[in-house]
């Protein structure tokens, strides 16, 4: 069952950082992190200064830029105890990159590495911080699930997103074919080498494909929106879902409009 | 002629011939799977491997905090033993060194043992130009040269070549320079290996002067040390009367018990095996075995000029064991021609710009050849964070000034995204213009390319901020 916090317990004052991906182009993940959230007894904050952590400045070259949006993220989220992410790759740029783009400035580089370990990915948030596996989640249908590199790699999830996957009521679960394979997003890389970028992607979607899932997961919409904007463009209905918002959704939610609902479930 | 990569292309306009071409994809693709299964299953099969890993990278460090005393204490070592050290600062200055000394010897039909330094710096073409053929002896260096092709990998520079096509440069070539394919030859790994073999024989037999490069160099007693499969290293090695090794200043290890650091990594990671099965070890010269003049020319050739470079010296660690390239998603759908070096594939990518400077699009390209997946940070057994130096060599194109256009546009980005009212009302737009937006379009200029074999997501109309101001994060 659903675990639920005790009411008379103060909860730590949360953020949610959406990040501007999200924020323009996936609102929908965002309300899912707040619906979650909340769900498990987290009172979670947007504060409306928030723009973006810079990763795309960041991997592209440009560390003043993102030194500009260090300092404004430090202003933003200083005083917030916890900052959800729905990103791997955003969580991880306080930690990753903002002492780097920091360099040569001692004011800035000390509030980031003050503020860098409150801010988690909200999977890592949900099983390390929440100490939750089960998350009260409803979804009938045939999902697989792909680990982003930084997922994988930086942030390091390991099985945490399988063990909130496999606890939630109805999912029928499969395993994507070499899985740890980058999809070939990569920001900068995907305009400056599209090429390349679309061959690894092409793969990608193939493996997706092979395991007859009618929804793709990850938790980090960049690459979802490289994988699904192929499945789309090869007429292939597999949607791409944010894990975010699987989880969000219960039974009184029902299966997802126009997704096959697997036969176990009914 | 001797093919260089001379003018190359930038990576992307390479990469995308290369990725066009199915037959070297599907080339690159099995070949690389092969060697990765093996590496993983052999490095699984140490308990100590990462212990060995972080070894590894200490001992290459100290080396290159202190590398003019270790190369000193080698040249002692080398000279007392009865060898000859040569000092090269560039390409130019080790090939006019080698080439001299071969013409010394009078001898106009040399033998390699494969080194992708002696490629790096043009030392077969220089030869040519002084009338010197020199003949490579590996199998797959020796693919390369009959077809006269380019190498594209670290330790089997003939990855990008399948069964069938070997068997056809072999037929058509073997004739030209010595003896013929057997008649009849077909593409069957083991005929193709003993056609080689009765080629390679005559000239191991019959070359006086052998060029080489070395793995190690190990400045306690300035042996050198040569890894190889083939058993073609070490009949070069034993049969020629001169020898000149051709090496790098940054192959040094301090002492044999350095060195056997590396030899418990260095055939796991490079090839699946446990261990290589030849390594052969000389230092100087021995009376009544071996060559009886040897010569050592050390190499820098944008070496020093990497070690300056506080972030990307730790590529100097490199024990070229290919395991970056056999892993790399983006290597294995271009194959290593694309990087327009002898050293492709994630460690060519940060290398060659520090090697070489960032001067020209060519090398500035390559820090961006990679989508940063770090899949070849965690199989390096030196420990190389090729992340890091490839996002600081990005840095260093930035602030050079290579991308104006591209600095506007995210400078724009950042400015905007960093002030928060107009920030919003960027992202109002983005919203509000979004279902006037077909997916199918093709976006302009540089974004091109996404839309090439992509679809853009649909934007929504609302905004999460827009919802949040509205709802306050109401979810009933
Ligand atoms: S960089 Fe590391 S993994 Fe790549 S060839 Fe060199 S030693 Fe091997």
């Amino acid at each position: 069952m659903m675990r639920s916090m005790p009411p008379n317990v103060p909860r730590p004052r949360t953020a949610l950082f959406v990040t501007c991906l999200n924020d323009t182009l996936f609102p929908g993940t965002g309300r899912a992190a707040v619906a979650l959230l909340r769900r498990l007894g987290v009172e979670v904050d947007f504060p409306p200064g928030q723009s973006c952590c810079g990763q795309m400045h960041f991997n592209t070259g440009y560390r003043k830029r993102t030194a500009e949006l260090a300092r404004h993220f430090v202003d933003t989220f200083g005083d917030y105890e916890e900052i959800v992410v729905p990103s791997a790759s955003c969580a991880g740029m306080p930690a990753e990159a903002y002492p780097l783009a920091a360099a040569g400035d001692p004011g800035l580089a000390r509030a980031v590495a003050e503020l860098a370990p409150r801010v988690v990915e909200l999977t890592e948030y949900l099983t390390d911080r929440l100490g939750v596996e089960e998350v009260g989640a409803y979804f009938p249908h045939r999902v697989t699930y792909h680990p982003t590199c930084h997922s994988l790699r930086a942030t390091r999830l390991g099985d945490r997103p399988y063990r909130l996957l496999r606890a939630v009521r109805g999912i029928d679960f499969v395993e994507l074919p070499a899985q740890e394979e980058c999809c070939g997003f990569g920001g900068t890389f995907s305009v400056k080498n599209p090429a390349v970028s679309g061959a690894m992607n092409g793969d990608k979607a193939r493996h997706v494909l092979e395991t007859g899932a009618s929804v793709l997961a990850a938790v980090d919409n960049s690459c979802l929106m490289n994988i699904g904007g192929r499945l789309d463009r090869d007429g292939h209905p597999v949607r791409t879902v944010h894990l975010v918002e699987i989880l969000a959704r219960t039974e009184q939610d029902g299966p997802l409009p126009g997704v096959p609902v697997v036969e176990e479930a009914r | 002629m001797t093919r260089s990569f001379l003018g190359w292309p930038a990576f992307p306009a390479a990469a995308e011939r290369e990725v066009g071409n199915r037959q070297l994809r599907e080339n690159v693709r099995r070949a690389t799977h092969t060697i990765r299964g093996k590496r993983a299953v052999l490095a699984a099969e140490r308990p100590d491997w990462d212990a060995l890993r972080d070894s590894a990278a200490a001992i290459k460090d100290q080396v290159l905090a202190d590398l003019e005393t270790q190369l000193l204490r080698a040249e002692e070592k080398v000279t007392a033993a009865g060898g000859t050290v040569h000092w090269a600062r560039d390409a130019a200055e080790a090939n006019r060194i080698v080439t001299e000394l071969v013409r010394a010897t009078g001898e106009t039909e040399i033998v390699k043992v494969k080194s992708m330094l002696t490629e790096e710096i043009g030392l077969d073409a220089a030869l040519e130009a002084a009338g010197i053929n020199a003949r490579e002896t590996d199998l797959a260096a020796t693919i390369v040269q009959l077809g006269d092709d380019l190498p594209s990998h670290v330790v089997v520079p003939a990855l990008h070549r399948n069964r069938s096509e070997i068997r056809d440069i072999f037929v058509r070539e073997m004739g030209r320079h010595g003896r013929p394919a057997p008649d009849g030859l077909t593409d069957d790994p083991a005929e193709l290996a003993e056609a080689a073999r009765l080629h390679l024989r005559e000239k191991f037999l019959g070359a006086k002067v052998a060029v080489s490069g070395a793995n190690f160099l190990v400045a306690e007693t300035g042996t050198l040390v040569v890894v190889e499969s083939e058993g073609n290293g070490r009949m070069c090695l034993t049969l020629a009367d001169t020898l000149i090794s051709v090496v790098g200043i940054e192959k040094t290890v301090p002492s044999w018990q350095d060195l056997e650091v590396f030899l418990q990594l260095l055939a796991r990671n490079a090839t699946g095996e446990r261990m290589a099965p030849y390594t052969s070890t000389w230092t100087g010269t021995t009376d009544g075995d071996g060559p009886r003049t040897f010569h050592l020319v050390l190499v820098d050739n944008g070496r020093t000029r990497a070690l300056a470079d506080p972030t990307g010296r730790q590529a100097l660690r490199c024990i070229r064991c290919g395991a970056c390239m056999n892993t790399c998603p983006v290597y294995e759908r271009t194959g290593g021609h694309a990087y327009g070096s002898v050293y492709p594939g994630p460690i060519g990518a940060i290398l060659n710009p520090l090697l070489k400077g960032l001067d020209d699009p060519q090398t500035a390209s390559l820090p961006y050849a990679s989508t940063l997946c770090g899949a070849c940070n965690e199989v390096c057994p030196v420990r190389i964070r090729f992340t890091d130096v490839l996002l600081d060599l990005r840095a260093q194109v930035a602030d050079g000034g290579q991308h104006p256009v591209e600095r506007a546009a995210l400078g724009a980005v950042g400015g905007v995204m960093a002030h928060q009212a107009a920030w919003k009302a960027a992202v109002k737009t983005a919203t509000t213009a979004g279902p006037l937006l077909p997916r199918r379009i093709k976006l302009p200029g540089a974004l091109g390319g996404w839309t090439d074999s992509r679809t853009l997501p649909a934007i929504p109309k609302e905004s999460f901020r827009g919802w949040w101001k509205r709802t306050q994060g109401d979810t009933k």
